[in-house]
């Protein structure tokens, strides 16, 4: 469209007027609703609207863009002052008044309308006939007159603002301000007011929704600057000075309600402070930071807390809770807030406005809300029904970040009349959601870092499962977090095995034959046990990474309750254990997950045979003892990890005969003596016999390697000489029992070498009774293990709660929006 | 659309009671004092049989033929109890339970407030608000 000039003042009004009317912040206005509104207010004949809405371009978009919106404002100015709709007169006309907007429902815009008017008409007062707010914000207006810089018009609109807060705060008018009776003389100093001063020279640096604010924070913050403004005129206190005249006119101004005469002495009063305002105003208070300042500011703005206040306040946290991630339980937030000596009743109301999660201690965000409310309660501000969208705690959880924008609204609308803040969001949606933004850069970080062992936990966790899981939060922490046990599984593998286990599901059903076989058996081994106590695992894995997907589809769809629902049954506990089964398991574990990634341990041993077998096939001989040999071949031949057997007899095979590798079982048999070595001897067995000979005949040929292995079986076992076939598949029986215990420790020993072999199996029996306290203390480091993994799961499923509680807080608070009248 | 709700202690006492104030609000506190009579038999009443899992919510204490008396207790003696008018047919049992989950929630809030101490009234806005909007809105 044309160019369009506005003055700063128009620029501020008429952006003022896009962000309230910019109820979806999409930057462009459908013209509907709050548009129609605004333009009935303005009380032109229907045509009238329809062409300026011609005119702006809107009818042709469809839409109101901001340009757009801005052209009809001005059109509309033009329409009131009763020129002629032209476009050309958009940028030809000057000194026109902003457009007037008769108070529909929105006062605080008719009181915007009030105050640009006055500064237009130079302290006249529109007829009152317009029924609007009387016109403290004239002052305002006038200091906003005459600077050029945007800083220096802003710096001067912030006057207006602070002033117009002060005859707020009393509350006499008919205006829907705020009821706190802070009255600007009010000179209690807050525990920081330079801070507090600082931050309004910049908030008021280009806040033109000052007048509309009229928080208690404002009052506060106006109170802090009459002390200073007392101290004379300065770069940085000129501000403040500009205001001393103020404050006293302004007490003035309170009485006035709907009558003229009293405010007609204001303006005259203004122009000359404005006059010294915009002269004192320096450049310093045309920082960027005014802008940055002016755009987050909203009507919230009163309740904003500076950054020397936050300050201040996490100083205050670090005395009570040292890390700042963590919480303030509630009987020390009662011990400290008790100290300010307000009663009972109110400091119970500042709780339950501030523990924004309601579980009973305060995380910093809701520590400086909570300390933020005392403060302006004690300088007599009036406390809200609800907690103001600029103390909300952001982001708890990554979820709470949907709720935040739903709070304006709810801040805007459901607010009983008598407050402040939630009048004054209806005019100023738009700062509102500007807030949110800068709220949460600025308290993000705090936020997150609450949650920085979960979250990252979390991240882990989805960077592998759900990326989206950040976006679908509001409401579903739950399906990520859902699986803590598959985070802890997942790491657990990572840790242990150190293979990528990017899968998610693969490394549960990992797990399950992991955990079916306490002490590292390779799937194969147990296959048959494993599958049975696997399948089970698996089932509940394949639970919970149903769950998972389900969890996190209800997410995206936003049925929460569901999720909520789905969350309920974590996986056992009891998973974690089988991970910490024997450290000679580490290869079985490997391999076992390697190999049941698919799934199954049945896969684990199918896995096992590839590697060895081949080689000792052509060896081989047959014999008897082949199942045998199959199985304890298989094992070692399946793969190192299944068996610790295996790697032991690995690097043997070349030379094996079955003999060797018998030699080597009745070793492992010897030393293990744990019942455990049961269950894997049955696996063992199980994938011995269904590996096939091949492994077996070779190690049977290998004579030397088997004498070898077979003397230090046969010295364990105490047996005669282990070459002997027959004897070795009871042997080996007897060893597949001990296999799995044995081989961590003839894993262990026989990895050493051959050499190395015959010296452990020496000391047999010494090294079994050894290799018993060996596989005790294993068990007994494997509890800890489990007990570790269990503890965190524990603090995971804590995390969960704590969410889950947050997200019932979220639903509930949507719930009460969208059923007003359920209930019952 | 409740015309009375009471929330009392376990010692039977009231912590909150508020009444429709159109109604002559005696007579409804006189009858949720009778109606903790019908609540303690029917604790001790569940309690006996299934042990220590008790449903809270006890669902219609009494009828009258002006209203219908619900009772729920939480796990820790703390009595709910609401008085609905008999005219009002279109509450259904589910209605009232969830009327007594918010207001078991809104009350654990209260007691989450440090600034609470057990057993004193209950003077919480919040906990004000939740039980504004379940009372019957004759303005």
């Amino acid at each position: 469209m044309e160019s369009l000039t506005l003055s700063d003042v128009e620029q501020k009004y008429y952006s003022d007027l896009f962000v309230y009317c910019d109820t979806d912040n999409t930057k462009k206005v459908a013209s509907n609703g709050r548009v129609l509104d605004l333009f009935r207010a303005a009380q032109l004949p229907s045509e009238v609207v329809l062409q300026i809405t011609e005119l702006c371009g809107a009818t042709r978009l469809g839409h109101f863009g901001r340009s757009q919106f801005y052209i009809a404002l001005k059109l509309i100015a033009i329409a009131q002052s009763g020129l002629p709709l032209r476009v050309e007169s958009l940028n030809s006309v000057k000194d026109l008044p902003l457009p007037r907007f008769v108070v529909g429902k929105n006062e605080a815009e008719a009181r915007h309308a009030a105050l640009y008017q006055d500064a237009e008409s130079q302290g006249l007062y529109p007829p009152s006939s317009m029924a609007v707010i009387p016109r403290p914000p004239g002052r305002g207006h006038q200091n906003k007159k005459g600077p050029p810089s945007s800083s220096s018009s802003s710096s001067s609109a912030s006057h207006p603002a602070l002033e117009v807060i002060q005859p707020l705060a009393p509350s006499v008018e008919a205006q829907p301000e705020p009821t706190s009776p802070v009255i600007s003389p009010h000179q209690s100093p807050p525990t920081s007011p330079h801070s507090w001063r600082k931050h309004k020279r910049q908030h008021s640096g280009g806040n033109p929704d000052r007048q509309a604010v009229g928080a208690a924070a404002g009052a506060v913050w106006t109170q802090f600057r009459e002390p200073p403004a007392a101290q004379g005129p300065g770069p940085v206190e000129g501000i403040w000075a500009s205001h001393s005249p103020p404050p006293p006119s302004q007490e003035s101004w309170v009485s006035f309600t709907a009558d003229t005469p009293p405010s007609s002495t204001l303006p005259a009063m203004h122009p000359s402070s404005v006059q010294e305002n915009t002269t004192i105003r320096t450049v310093a208070s045309a920082s960027t930071t005014n802008e940055i300042q002016r755009q987050s500011s909203s009507y919230d703005d009163a309740w904003k807390i500076t950054d020397e206040q936050r300050q201040y306040y996490i100083n205050q946290f670090k005395t009570i809770q040292p890390d700042l991630t963590g919480f303030i339980p509630g009987s020390a937030a009662k011990e400290f807030f008790t100290k300010s000596k307000l009663p009972i009743l109110e400091l119970s109301h500042i709780w339950e406005l501030s523990d924004f999660d309601k579980d009973g201690a305060l995380t910093l965000d809701e520590f400086c809300a909570a300390f933020h409310l005392v403060v302006a309660r004690k300088n007599g501000y009036d406390l809200p029904e609800k907690l103001p969208e600029s103390l909300m705690p952001k982001l708890i959880d990554l979820d709470d970040s949907a709720e935040v924008p739903e709070q304006p609204p709810d801040v805007a609308y459901s607010a009983s009349p008598v407050e402040v803040t939630p009048n004054k969001s209806p005019s100023m949606p738009s700062l509102n959601q500007a807030w949110p933004e800068m709220n949460q850069s600025n308290e993000q970080w705090e936020t997150f870092s609450e949650r920085s062992s979960s979250s990252q936990t979390l991240t882990q966790f989805d960077s592998n499962i759900a990326p989206a899981d950040p976006d679908t939060a509001i409401v579903h922490p739950v399906p990520i977090r859902m699986t803590p046990s598959k985070i802890h599984m997942q790491e657990m593998e990572l840790k242990r095995t150190g293979s990528d286990h990017n899968h998610p599901t693969s490394p549960l059903l990992v797990k399950p034959p992991e955990l079916s076989e306490e002490a590292k058996l390779t799937a194969s081994m147990k296959f048959v046990a494993a599958n049975t106590v696997g399948d089970g695992y698996s089932s509940s894995d394949s639970f919970t990474s149903d769950q998972e997907p389900i969890a996190r589809q209800r997410s995206q769809s936003g049925a929460s309750p569901e999720a909520l629902k789905v969350v309920a049954p974590p996986p056992p506990p009891p998973r974690p254990q089988p991970s910490h089964s024997r450290s000679s398991s580490l290869d079985m574990n490997r391999t076992f997950t390697a190999s049941s990634g698919p799934g199954q341990p049945q896969s684990s041993t199918t896995a096992f045979p590839p590697a060895v077998p081949p080689r000792p096939l052509p060896t081989q001989t047959s014999v008897p003892l082949t199942g045998h040999r199959v199985e304890a071949e298989a094992v070692p031949a399946g793969g190192a990890a299944l068996t610790t057997t295996s790697p032991q007899q690995i690097p043997q095979q070349p030379n094996f005969a079955d003999f060797s590798q018998f030699q080597a079982l009745a070793a492992s048999e010897q030393p293990s003596s744990l019942p455990e070595v049961d269950k894997h001897s049955e696996a063992g067995q199980v994938e011995k016999i269904s590996e096939g000979a091949g492994p077996l005949r070779t190690v049977k040929s290998d004579g030397p390697a088997d004498e070898r292995t077979s003397t230090t079986v046969n010295s364990a076992m105490c047996s005669s000489g282990p070459l002997a076939p027959p004897p070795k598949p009871v042997r080996r029986r007897l060893k597949s029992e001990d296999e799995l215990r044995p081989e961590d420790e003839q894993h262990g020993a026989q990895k050493s070498g051959i050499i190395a072999a015959p010296q452990t199996a020496q000391p047999s029996i010494p090294r079994s009774v050894g290799k018993d306290k060996k596989a005790i203390q294993a068990s007994i480091r494997r509890n800890k293990e489990t007990n570790t993994v269990l503890a965190r799961l524990n603090s995971e499923l804590q995390q969960q709660l704590k969410d889950l509680l947050e997200e019932r807080i979220s639903l509930e608070v949507q719930l009460e929006q969208l059923r007003p009248f359920s209930h019952l | 659309m409740a015309v009375c709700i009471a929330v009392i202690a376990k010692e039977n006492y009231p912590l909150f009671i508020r009444s429709v104030p159109t109604q002559n609000e005696l007579k409804f506190h006189y009858t949720v004092h009778t109606s903790l009579d019908v609540v303690e038999e029917k604790i001790s009443a569940v309690g006996k049989s299934l042990g220590d899992q008790r449903e809270l919510y006890l669902g219609l204490l009494y009828p009258t033929e002006d209203y219908k008396v619900y009772g729920y207790v939480t796990n820790s003696k703390v009595k709910f109890v609401i008085v609905v008018d008999s005219s009002n047919t279109s509450l259904r049992d589910n209605e009232i339970r969830s009327m007594f989950r918010k207001l078991h929630n809104s009350f654990t809030d209260v007691m989450c407030n440090p600034f609470y101490n057990p057993g004193d009234p209950i003077q919480s806005k919040a906990f004000n608000g939740i039980v504004s909007g379940m009372m019957v809105q004759t303005g």
